[in-house]
């Protein structure tokens, strides 16, 4: 696969997926700098990972639970829970309205 | 002539599991009674920062067992994955989910004579609640995560399903075993069981390919509505495919008001959830022991409890399915059958089936023993349904004919004798007011 | 006796225990000094007004109520966290992490939250949207980072001890550049309930300190199984400060990395194996292990497919951790991420996105593997790994700006190891006089084995000159 060569056009994109506001220059400014990350980042495909499966934790743990508990003591009083949203009302966060749906 | 053209219908099904505790933390699990909002919550169902998941270890054996309720193969190896979108009622802009290596694969369900494919059953955690209100003028949303966390089982069908009819029995049946394995009380009402159908219509013609598009419908709130969005969804598409055109690939809601469905705009690109497994999580691994273990503490299912009805009772088919219909009628129906037995009241399944069946008997409420008396009581005169007293009658007045023409003539006498006879052959408990009713009625005609 | 906020965490619990000093002294002490200091070296966030009268109470807990410098991505109740972002700035925590209940229940008080790279970005602590912090070795300097806030407060004479975290050199390089100890324990061996995540599967809170006793102590204070992180191990937690004075004697030792291209000729050259050369004349059996660019049995691999792979996974799980900051349950909005926080963001957004997960996400993950698989072919010949920590000195203020891999190149000789999880440690082994600056030894051992690190490490401290505090 060839390197991915960032365009402004891209990084619209992945802002508009990472939910990231972007200007028109940051939008600029930023595909240069992914082209430099990239070209370091490329130099992963120098080595030669055939047959060998992905790592994707370290611990080698499996199976961990937790029992089907009511855990009261780490559950938040509501107005804890609300205390540092921006806007609350009558137990409840606040957001503008969206418009999209899912 | 016009083409023929067929639906191709799936579900997507999701239930709400009703673990005492939430899927990654131990907040209560009851979002729909929470007497207030944000009141079951902590920093893991919140999103706050530095929280981290743990998963119940119930949701995901109940997950299993409804993957093998439902005929689908368990995977020994099974992991948790991240799916990210960006939405309100999202905390970690992220749901924990299933990807690539799901709990159960490849099962099936039959409806009648035929069988629709279950592709796979996952689990995930469920999102907060959404409330659209006008705040001093402003559209707002108003968010509640007590829902948030909850575990959220997802069941997803092969496109087999090929009428609205099949589409409402499939449905029943999976309401059906989920509430006989007792893991949620799936009420579309109260949103433990949501669904949503993803539709495409196809010439029969091409019978073997998979439609070039799908439409999914969302916002479908009864099993009645099912029908409905189905039958007009299809409607939709059938006229545009006469006319050449092919249907849009997109979510559309149903409207419970105006009863059509209605496309829901800015779904242009197929979304990209940027899958990864989770790394908070560690991986599932399964011993087939495990499995087995698990598939032994399965309820028997309605169907196989079906036919061991047929074959044990001597039931009719409509008496066997009917009495499976839920576990708790099943149960009790047994459980007065063997009450019956061993007491020797000669009182048979069939009878059993019957008064459960017709006289609507409160199956939570009464205890079998209570209506095997209540029965061997009504067998003794008490409680005969109204057949059963006119045959009595008939019968009396046919093998007393003389008092019934005497009667008949005008001997009062003759009444008091007849009903004599009637209390004598109801073992003296006789319902007198209506035994003289339908003497007076029978003997006059 | 000398200046109180310039003892150490050892020296200062049993100077409290017996009396000789009182927490008001000792409180007086380190806040005179950062009433001095702090204003200019920028290494306190915010301060708890409470400290002094809660080590009051504290006197007979093991850490006798000592004042300890947290860095401020702990999240800590009645403590502004921000993880130096104005995406946080006021945010007061509804939870305590589980490693500062730890602390708490231990007797450690924290006196103040550090400044760091904003959510551990970085390598310098110049991405702070809070000011970077000087290098009190050399205010001309940086101090490393993410944890740069808490290596300069011990460095400073700020704090008694401090608690960081480690990604991928975190922990380590701010130690080697500010010539402090620090100690990033195994995955898993110290909880991340509470701490605001970066690299999900790389992160490792761990003890910063003067001395390698001092993290000795607080490591096991602060490790162990923790029911709310399923990540943790259940390994029993050990007393690390009891066999510290064991020396070296017959311990396989592997010196890494010296012949790379980078490094060959450098000062931590010398420096690293002028250290190879103390450990044998303690008894060690010594070699140095050769660079390789491809798996080979008793050759380290080199550190560069490292860098690739721990910028594509590090991001990856950047962009995902993240994604919960949207100001509507705390904290303002998006826009209020600084640079290098949104250039990961997206970076890791676009290595996970659909078409390209494959060829970066899961590539880089498979390249972990090998590293992996070589740790362990090492670790089956040897007890430990030294290397430099860093590829040299404390760099210059400002050197991070336009640079956008400036933290994944400069902790180059620390990816491979944090990558595939394993303990590792830092030990001043080098100063330059005219500057004041100072190099780091990087002592790594196997997974678990944080006693025998430790060991070398503190062996390494006493037979040389490097520690300020002990050889002052």
């Amino acid at each position: 696969m060839a390197a991915k060569k960032f365009t402004p056009q891209d990084v619209s994109h992945i802002a508009h997926l990472a939910n990231i506001p972007v200007t028109p220059e940051e939008e600029k400014h930023l595909a240069q700098g992914f082209n430099t990350t990239l070209k370091v980042v490329n130099e992963l495909f120098d080595v030669s990972v055939k047959g060998v499966e992905p790592t994707h934790q370290v611990t080698n743990r499996e199976n961990i639970f937790r029992e089907d508990e009511v855990d009261a003591t780490r559950m938040l009083p509501q107005d804890v829970a609300l205390s540092q949203a921006p806007k609350t009302h009558n137990g409840f966060f606040v957001v503008d309205q969206i418009r999209e749906e899912k | 002539m016009k083409k023929s053209y067929e639906p191709v219908v799936g579900f997507e099904i999701h239930i709400e599991l009703k673990t005492a505790s939430k899927m990654f933390c131990g907040c209560k699990n009851d979002p729909f009674f929470a007497a207030k909002p944000n009141i079951y919550t902590c920093p893991v169902c919140l999103g706050l920062p530095g929280a981290l998941p743990v998963p119940n270890k119930k949701a995901i054996e109940w997950t299993i067992m409804l993957g093998l309720a439902l005929g689908c193969k368990i995977p020994l190896f099974s992991k948790f994955d991240r799916k990210h979108y960006f939405y309100p009622d999202l905390p970690k802009g992220y749901q924990i989910s299933q990807y690539d290596q799901p709990m159960a694969v490849g099962g099936k369900l039959s409806i009648g004579k035929r069988t629709i494919g279950i592709t796979r059953v996952h689990l995930e955690e469920d999102t907060a609640k959404l409330l659209h209100i006008t705040l001093e003028g402003k559209k707002v949303t108003l968010v509640d995560f007590n829902r948030s966390g909850v575990p959220l089982v997802e069941i997803v069908s092969e496109p087999d399903i090929r009428t609205a009819d099949e589409a409402k029995e499939f449905l029943k049946k999976i309401h059906q075993i989920v509430r006989y394995l007792e893991i949620s009380d799936a009420d579309m009402e109260k949103g433990s069981m949501r669904i949503e159908p993803n539709i495409s219509v196809r010439a029969i013609t091409k019978k073997k390919t998979l439609p070039p598009y799908k439409v999914e419908v969302k916002n479908i709130n009864s099993f009645n509505f099912v029908k409905r969005a189905i039958d007009y969804e299809v409607t939709r598409q059938t006229i545009m495919l006469e006319k050449g055109e092919t249907p849009v690939q997109e979510n559309r809601g149903w409207n419970e008001e105006r009863q059509e469905t209605v496309s829901q705009r800015g779904k242009e690109e197929a979304a990209d959830y940027r899958y990864f497994p989770d790394p908070d999580i560690p991986p599932l691994r399964w011993t087939k022991s495990y499995i087995a273990t698990l598939a032994g503490n399965l309820p028997e299912l309605p169907g196989v409890k079906e036919a061991r009805f047929l074959k044990t009772y001597g039931l009719t088919a409509s008496d066997a399915s009917q009495l499976v219909e839920t576990k708790k009628r099943a149960d009790f129906f047994e459980e007065a059958a063997k009450v019956a037995k061993s007491a020797k009241t000669g009182i048979s399944p069939k009878e059993i089936a019957n008064w459960i069946i017709n006289r609507d008997v409160d199956v939570v409420e009464t205890l079998p023993a209570g209506l095997i008396k209540r029965m061997q009581e009504a067998k003794t005169g008490l409680d005969l349904s109204s057949s059963e007293l006119e045959e009595v009658v008939a019968s009396v007045l046919k093998e007393n004919a003389k008092a019934a023409s005497d009667f008949k003539a005008g001997k009062q006498q003759a009444l008091m004798f007849l009903l004599g006879a009637a209390q004598r052959k109801l073992k003296g408990k006789a319902p007198v007011p209506k035994v003289l009713e339908l003497l007076k009625k029978k003997a006059g005609s | 006796m000398k200046a109180l906020h310039t003892l150490t965490l050892v020296e200062a619990i049993e100077k409290l225990k017996h009396k000789e000093i009182s927490h008001a002294e000792l409180y007086t002490s380190v806040h005179d000094a950062i009433a001095k200091d702090n204003a200019a070296l920028n290494v306190y966030l915010s301060l708890d007004n409470e400290a002094l009268a809660k080590a009051d109470k504290l006197l007979d807990s093991p850490l006798a109520g000592v004042p300890i410098a947290v860095k401020d991505n702990f999240l800590t109740v009645g403590l502004q966290t921000t993880a130096s972002s104005k995406v946080l700035e006021g945010y007061m925590p509804q939870y305590e992490s589980t490693v500062t209940t730890c602390l708490a229940r231990a007797g450690g008080v924290i006196v103040g939250k550090t400044n760091m790279d904003a959510w551990a970005h970085g390598s310098s602590t110049e991405t702070s949207d809070f000011g970077v912090t000087k290098n009190p070795r050399n205010t001309a300097y940086l101090p490393g980072g993410s944890s740069g806030g808490s290596a300069a407060a011990l460095a400073a004479n700020l704090c008694i001890a401090a608690l960081g975290s480690e990604t991928a050199g975190s922990i380590r390089q701010p130690s080697a550049w500010c010539g402090t100890v620090g100690v990033k324990p195994t995955y898993g061996r110290v909880s991340r309930y509470g701490v605001i995540a970066m690299g999900s599967s790389l992160d490792s809170p761990g003890p910063m300190g003067k001395t390698v006793r001092d993290c000795a102590l607080l490591l096991g204070r602060i490790a162990g199984s923790d029911p709310y992180d399923a990540t943790t191990s259940d390994k029993p937690v050990i007393d690390y400060s009891k066999n510290l004075h064991k020396g070296v004697k017959g311990l396989r030792i592997g010196i890494c990395y010296l012949d790379h291209p980078k490094l060959k000729g450098s000062a931590v050259d010398a420096a690293v194996s002028k250290a190879g050369l103390v450990f044998e004349r303690l008894g060690a059996k010594v070699e140095k292990v050769s660079l390789t660019q491809e798996l080979r049995a008793g050759k380290i691999l080199t550190p560069d497919f490292a860098v690739g792979l721990y910028t594509v996974v590090q991001r990856s799980e950047v962009s995902s951790n993240l994604a919960r900051y949207d100001g509507i349950r705390y904290g303002g909005g998006r826009a209020l991420f600084g640079d290098e926080a949104k250039r990961r963001i997206m970076l890791g957004t676009f290595t996970l996105s659909k078409g390209y997960a494959e060829h970066y996400y899961v590539q880089a993950q498979k390249v972990r593997s090998l590293y992996l698989k070589n740790f362990a072919d090492l670790f089956s010949k040897y007890d430990l790994l030294i290397s430099p920590t860093s590829p040299g000195y404390a760099q210059l203020l400002g050197v991070t700006k336009d640079n956008p891999l400036f933290g994944e190149l400069e902790d180059l000789l620390l990816e491979p190891t944090s990558v595939a999880g394993l303990p590792g440690v830092n030990v001043p082994c080098g100063r330059d006089p005219e500057t004041n600056l100072y190099l780091g030894l990087n002592i790594v051992a196997n997974y678990f084995q944080e006693e025998t690190m430790l060991r070398a490490a503190h062996t390494f401290e006493e037979a040389t000159e490097w520690n300020s505090w002990t050889k002052a």
